[in-house]
């Protein structure tokens, strides 16, 4: 059986940066999945990202959300980016790790549906998906958060997975 | 493996690392792919599964062609599951409940473009002591509809899992290009 669970590249910010970008992405997995752990410089952040530069309004999510008292779930449309969080949302001191996966990322047929967990033990509980409207290959993710910095401190791994 | 990639925001200089939730490398392995041609596909089985891993995950990639179907999974040929909870939200609402039926996701819409993402895990499924627990976690997102669930089954049997068929629980075609990965975790 061939070893299918790659890390591709780890980032460790060392200063305070607006974003974690991964680039030039080769196509030969079948599956992405993006590891993060961290915290904001400042409160109340949720988690960002876009794929491939593309800015336009081609986003769109589905949030299932529980904050120690409740569910519920909301949804955002037509908007310039993928969103991860909401209770699993970084604070500044209290980490949110979050598990991307990117679904059939290379494939040029389909739309990309990626579908994630966000957790704040501090906060709550967040299970997302989103899509992005587009059939390109994904070969490129700007993981950032909604405003200001992440931490000085935070990780960042993106793993490849390859099926048979 | 493939080149490391830059970063951005004056990083520290990477290095290859796990952080929880990422299986060792090395030990996880594929076992095997199916992809639905063109026409689509009733179901989708893997058989013959040996029972050299400590638990399975399979990665999902699908929709289905006519109308929205419910996926359901049987074991072994014949075992459906005895208890399904679930926890899902459509973006106006979360709900949770529980189930006997061979109900295994929520599904929203049929798409040819738009696929659902879902992965499973099938724990300790070759323990013949105890009976078997599967877990999903997926969703759906068609851009002012969509939904994403959790969802947990008990299956009342304590044989090895050594087969598993994916259907929709409506009769429904997966349409072409779904795609099933089989992985082994040991």
């Amino acid at each position: 059986m061939a070893t299918t669970y790659e890390p591709i590249a780890t980032t460790t910010l060392g200063s305070a940066a607006a974003d974690i970008t991964f680039s030039s992405i080769s196509g030969t997995y079948t599956d992405l999945r993006l590891i993060f752990e961290g915290m904001a410089v400042s409160a109340g952040q949720d988690i960002y990202c876009q794929v491939n530069g593309d800015t336009g309004s081609n986003y769109s999510h589905t949030r299932l959300t529980g904050n120690g008292t409740a569910a519920s779930s909301s949804r955002g449309s037509s908007l310039a980016f993928m969103r991860f969080s909401d209770g699993g949302s970084p604070q500044t001191t209290n980490t949110s790790v979050t598990k991307v996966d990117f679904m059939g990322y290379s494939n040029t047929t389909t739309y990309k549906t990626v579908i994630n967990r966000a957790d704040n033990s501090n906060r709550g509980t967040d299970a997302v998906v989103n899509l992005w409207r587009s059939t390109a290959a994904i070969t490129s993710i700007k993981f950032y958060i909604s405003s200001g910095n992440i931490a000085s401190g935070a990780t960042a791994t993106l793993y490849g997975i390859k099926s048979a | 493996m493939s080149p490391i990639l830059g970063a951005r925001g004056g990083l520290a200089a990477s290095a290859y690392g796990f952080t929880s939730g990422a299986a060792a490398v090395g030990n996880y392995e594929s076992i095997q792919t199916v992809t639905v041609g063109s026409g689509g596909a009733a179901n989708i089985t893997f058989s013959s599964i040996a029972a050299t891993y400590s638990h399975l995950q399979v990665r999902c990639m699908y929709n289905t062609i006519t109308n929205a179907d419910n996926i359901g999974m049987t074991l072994n040929g014949s075992t459906t599951p005895s208890r399904v909870h679930y926890l899902y939200g459509d973006g106006a609402t979360a709900t949770a409940g529980s189930t006997t039926s061979n109900l295994f996701t929520i599904q929203a819409g049929a798409n040819a473009t738009i696929m659902y993402g879902m992965v499973i895990d099938l724990l300790d499924y070759s323990n013949t002591n105890k009976y078997k627990t599967l877990r999903s976690l997926g969703g759906g997102d068609f851009n002012g509809s969509g939904v994403t669930w959790l969802s947990s089954a008990l299956y009342a049997t304590t044989s090895a899992i050594s087969s598993f068929t994916l259907q929709g629980s409506g009769g429904q075609l997966f349409t072409q290009y779904s795609s099933f990965a089989l992985y082994g975790i040991k």
